[in-house]
């Protein structure tokens, strides 16, 4: 029989309670939830039978309109109806200028803050407009599952920093769902197929969707996945054929250059239909209108518009090679490819990433729902619906974390790679006589020296008791939970004061910056390794004046000849001179010949202690009893 | 009518109680509920009612209601471990079938 574990009063669970999850494949163009029951993972439809909803909010005076609905709305009411707001999450009015085309909206101009996008319905955020989606979705799955739900996983792209995550997951609370996880896309995606069933393997999600590209390289081993590279294209994907195909109509429909914007629409969804059944057909008949009132009629065959889409596959493949070098690997290395969205039905499309790769692609799985599924597997298992035994994924730190010591040195609290949800706690002392506080500078990246990491938070630690310098122990705390957000905290053991900082936003770094870091750490490594011992020989010998210098004032003087303080005093500004320069030998030798001659007078000073314990007792009174 | 606890059991139940720094002693018992019909229930008491029976083996009360005393008379509870998993198992003479994963029971 089962093991029972005791429970507080009155709150035994039932046997085969389950507890009620969801998957959220929360994308740019399309979203998607999915469930998990009795062992088999599916994805939920709206009540017209439609899986894929939307990523579009309609804001009118009257209600909030969001998916289809609003979608057909975009065209003719654009201020009002946002679109691909995933692009706009955890960003800011200056992040997105710098993405060009994407200000279609009125924002509310404050700097600095969330921007705004004016609506008819007032000010909403982006969170706002995801948190609309997101209640969109939950609602099919409460329909389905017959009450609220106890946990969702949402799924992100890879490169998603911080802020994007941090925003993702505001947006969920918002919509009134608990967050067990924000897990990566290509994760989920190789969920779904199983590959974490496996002992181990390098794997290639490609993931072609309607209006993004993304391709990356997953490292599996040991129940982690790391994500060794990413790249893509946040402009290219099925709606770019969509538009190659209605330029082909022009062309050969001989529709001359004024296409006003309703029949641009109507030319789009002609293309968009000829693509989809240009995947099983090997012809396609077209008949298109004419604004004169004549017709054309023509046709499509598949050679002919694979002609056409190579040169957006052979956009995809930069982005591929690009991954493999990253990430220093070559195509025989993979072990599996696997397809992602609805873009990577096209045969041509499977064809080509088969050959460049050197393997056929894992396409079994609806490539539009492959990733809210395997986001679904992970929530039935993080709600607890699996045994203990069912692996729980984790992810990994893409750089150490840690704080600034003494001498401009960056100190690892946490290293790279290590698996996440992580805490490590290290402790550090006061450096001066009577510190009573402390300031933390919560550092990220793998350099030796301060100034070539990045800079997370600073903080300060109050209250330290007045100690000698080096006795004060000072646990710093550094936590990072599952979705990679960091919490640190400083804690005096003796007193407990405490302080604590969470690393919010600007915490995030793009795949960029990570491996120029990482490039930065190779590359600089035996420079560092010098320059952290030069800091620490300096530290070092700054401490030894300190010291010598303390006690020195307190007795030393009684307690030493004249001629013995003229040595010491020659050595201290000896060390004094040298401690600022580059020489670590010198320094050395410096701070050995001080600690040599201030050993006489530490000597003496022990006797004088010893001598003030001991007089007045008699021997008797410390022999053995 | 008796319900019994192994020395493991009690050790057990004894640091779950001084751990939680209240509490007077095991209530077990029996609700209908799971696929087989029925299910244990396994708490901390803090508060004895009127009708509750009380056994005492090894410094632990085990306290359950005289219904389902019922289904657990002769009943030994263990703590054992299994592979990864520890917990307790509910020996019951009285049990005719239960489910396969051994979280609910029919008498």
């Amino acid at each position: 029989m089962a093991l029972l574990q005791i429970s507080e009063p009155g709150q035994s669970r039932a046997p085969h309670a389950v507890r009620r999850a969801a998957g959220i494949d929360l994308g740019t163009t399309n979203s998607l939830i999915a469930i998990t029951r009795g062992g088999r993972c599916e994805t939920l439809a709206d009540s017209d039978g439609e899986h894929l909803l939307p990523s579009v909010v309609r804001y009118t005076t009257a209600e909030v309109q969001v998916g289809a609905q609003a979608y057909a709305a975009s065209v003719e009411d654009p201020f009002n109806t946002v679109v691909s707001v995933k692009r706009l999450m955890g960003r800011s009015l200056e992040d997105i200028r710098h993405q060009g085309n994407q200000l279609r909206y009125r924002f509310s101009a404050q700097p600095g803050t969330t921007p705004r996008i004016v609506t008819a319905a007032g000010e909403v955020t982006a969170i706002e407009v995801s948190a609309e989606i997101l209640k969109s979705l939950a609602q099919r799955a409460r329909a389905k599952l017959g009450g609220e739900l106890d946990g969702v996983v949402i799924t992100v792209p890879a490169y998603f920093d911080d802020a994007q995550r941090q925003a993702t997951k505001d947006a969920a609370r918002l919509a009134g769902l608990n967050v067990l996880r924000l897990l990566n896309e290509p994760t989920a995606a190789a969920v779904a197929y199983g590959l974490d069933q496996r002992e181990q393997g390098v794997y290639v999600i490609y993931d072609l969707g309607g209006g993004t590209f993304d391709v990356s390289i997953l490292r599996f081993s040991r129940g982690v996945f790391e994500v060794l590279a990413t790249a893509g294209d946040t402009a290219l994907g099925g709606d770019d054929i969509d538009g190659l195909l209605a330029e082909w109509i022009v062309a050969n429909a001989a529709l001359g250059s004024d296409i006003d914007d309703r029949l641009q629409r109507r030319l789009l969804r002609a293309g968009k239909r000829v693509k989809e059944l240009l995947s099983t057909n090997n012809i396609v008949g077209l008949d298109i209108a004419r604004p004169d009132g004549t017709a054309w009629q023509g046709k499509l065959r598949r050679r002919e518009f694979e002609r056409l889409i190579d040169p957006l596959i052979d956009r995809t493949l930069v982005p591929c090679q690009r991954v493999l070098r990253d990430a220093g690997l070559d195509p025989s290395q993979i072990a599996e490819v696997v397809m992602v969205g609805g873009s990577t039905r096209i045969p041509r499309v499977r064809e080509r990433i088969g050959g460049f790769f050197g393997r056929p692609p894992h396409v079994d799985i609806d490539p539009d729902r492959v990733v809210a599924i395997g986001a679904a597997i992970q929530a039935d298992i993080l709600v607890g619906n699996k045994r203990d035994d069912d692996m729980l994924l984790l992810d990994v730190l893409p750089l150490s974390l840690g704080i600034e010591t003494m001498g401009g040195l960056m100190e690892k609290v946490i290293l790279r790679n290590t698996p996440i949800p992580a805490a490590r706690s290290q402790e550090f002392t006061t450096f001066k006589d009577g510190q009573t506080a402390m300031a933390i500078h919560v550092l990220q990246g793998e350099r030796e020296l301060v100034q070539d990491n990045r800079s997370l938070a600073r903080f300060e630690l109050h209250g330290i008791p007045p100690m000698v310098a080096g006795a004060a122990r000072i646990q710093v705390t550094f936590q990072v939970d599952a979705d990679g957000l960091l919490g640190v905290s400083a804690r005096e053991q003796t007193r407990g004061v405490e302080s604590s900082v969470i690393v919010k936003p600007s915490y995030g770094l793009s795949d960029g910056e990570i491996e120029r870091m990482l490039r930065d750490s190779m590359a600089h490594a035996s420079e560092d390794v010098g320059a952290r011992k030069l800091r620490e020989v300096q530290v070092e010998a700054a401490r030894s004046i300190e010291a010598v210098t303390a006690a020195y004032q307190q007795g030393g003087r009684q307690l030493l000849s004249s001629q013995e303080q003229h040595e010491l005093q020659s050595a201290l500004s000896r060390l004094e001179a040298l401690y600022n320069s580059v020489d670590v030998d010198a320094i050395t030798r410096a701070m050995d010949q001080l600690e040599r001659t201030a050993a006489s007078l530490a000597e003496r000073r022990m006797d004088v202690a010893i001598n003030a314990a001991l007089s007045g007792h008699r021997v008797d009174e410390f022999s053995g009893q | 009518m008796t319900i019994t606890l192994t020395e493991n059991a009690a050790q057990r139940v004894k640091s779950f109680l001084s751990t939680r720094g209240r509490g007077v002693g095991l209530r077990l018992g029996v609700r209908t509920s799971g696929c087989s019909g029925m299910a244990y229930v396994l708490e901390v008491c803090d508060e004895i009612a009127a009708d509750d029976v009380v056994f005492e083996q090894h410094d632990v009360k085990v306290i359950t209601d005289p219904k389902s005393l019922l289904y657990l008379d002769g009943t030994e509870v263990d703590f054992t471990r299994e592979g990864l998993n520890e917990g307790f198992k509910f020996n019951n003479p009285n049990v005719k079938d239960s489910c396969g994963c051994g979280e609910s029971f029919s008498v």
